[in-house]
């Protein structure tokens, strides 16, 4: 199973910032190992974010992500205490969703 | 007019230089920016996470947590630990830093076999480094505290002189030393400013910026990888883990980084 994400959420005047790191190697499916054999690409595909159960970000993902992404986006509505949740979904149907409190 | 046009030549030579030294500085300066950019959302922060699990969790034949480790203040001290080694053990009798100090506890408290541990110290394609992730987790929890190593033991001494000699030592196919491009200012490789470890202000900043996550590999790299990567870039033989030599030498720079406020695991290109 996958490694969990970090997840920094804070109020940043009246919006909310969130900081995400994920764990994740995001193969392109360009590169060769060692041997000469491509390497299959395994990046995620896609990225949400919920607030107390409401989406607050949608995104679809590529290979043109890096290892290890980080993400930061900011969003209107939420208030110290409320649960951000975020949950990623790779090619391979791997997923992985972690949480965290408004501060 | 022969005189008129070496003077003109030689002026334009000025302006030359004057604009490759300006861009040099606007180069360092993009990088810098670059490395602020990253440092906010710095990767290493995983291992981190990792390497606390990994200390906490009962794991090897003896089932058991590193909880009881010493690393430097006693057993299951972490904060602060790593600004005090490397340092001289009495149950080892050997100087030791931190990575051989895992390796130690991961013998003896948790069971595994010295061959076990030191298989796959650094991380690479497909493959995690348990040792890379407790040394995250380890120097994380020394940020903001001042390096502090004594170097008063006879052993380590000892080492910190062994320590200065190989950093001094020329030899190789292409006679180089450590302090072939870490004994003078201003020097780089590509565009990779070089510390002079000589100086207090850059031995300082560059022993407390390491362990780092390197964005160009997508891992995190330990002190006792960075001394092996020094190694290879000169060509000398391969700086076995957790050796006498690379303690050595990691004693003499650490040593040389007292008082430095030590801020890593950090990030770096």
């Amino acid at each position: 199973m996958a490694d969990p994400m970090k997840i920094r959420a804070t109020m940043s005047g009246d919006k909310v910032e969130v900081k995400v790191l994920m764990s994740h190697e995001m193969e392109t499916g360009q590169r060769k190992d060692a041997k000469g054999a491509t390497i299959p690409a395994w990046f995620i595909q896609n990225v949400t974010a919920t607030c107390n159960g409401k989406t607050v970000l949608s995104a679809e993902w590529g290979p043109a992500v890096a290892k290890n992404p980080y993400m930061s986006f900011k969003f209107a509505g939420g208030k110290p205490g409320d649960k951000v949740a975020v949950t990623w979904v790779d090619n391979k149907g791997d997923k992985r969703t972690d949480e965290a409190t408004i501060s | 007019m022969a005189r008129n046009f070496g003077l003109m030549a030689a002026a334009v030579c000025a302006l030359a230089f004057a604009a490759h030294a300006q861009q040099d500085k606007s180069v360092i300066d993009e990088i810098e920016k670059y490395r602020a950019a990253l440092g906010d959302g710095n990767p290493a922060e995983l291992w981190e996470a990792r390497g606390e699990d990994l200390w906490k969790q009962a794991r090897g034949p003896k089932k058991a947590s590193l909880e009881k480790c010493d690393i430097g203040l006693g057993p299951g001290v972490v904060k602060g630990a790593y600004t005090v080694l490397p340092k001289y053990f009495g149950d080892t009798d050997k100087v030791e830093d931190l990575e051989s100090r895992l390796v130690t506890c991961m013998v003896t408290l948790q069971g595994f076999t010295r061959e076990e541990v030191v298989k796959d110290p650094f991380g690479g394609p497909g493959k995690k480094s348990d040792l890379e992730a407790l040394v995250a987790y380890i120097t994380g929890s020394s940020r903001g505290m001042k390096m502090n190593v004594a170097g008063t033991h006879p052993k380590e001494r000892e080492a910190y002189e062994i320590g200065q000699k190989i950093f001094f030592h020329r030899g190789g196919p292409h006679d180089f030393a450590c302090s072939t491009c870490h004994g003078d200012d201003n020097l780089r490789i590509r565009l990779q400013d070089l510390p002079n470890l000589s100086k207090v202000a850059d031995a300082q900043r560059a022993y407390t910026t390491w362990p780092a996550y390197r964005v160009s590999q997508g891992e995190l790299r330990s002190f006792q990888w960075r001394l092996y990567d020094c190694f290879r870039q000169q060509r000398f033989p391969e700086l076995v883990y957790t050796s006498p030599a690379s303690i050595a030498l990691t004693m003499y720079l650490a040593k040389s980084a007292n008082g430095g406020t030590y801020n890593a695991p950090a990030i770096k290109r």
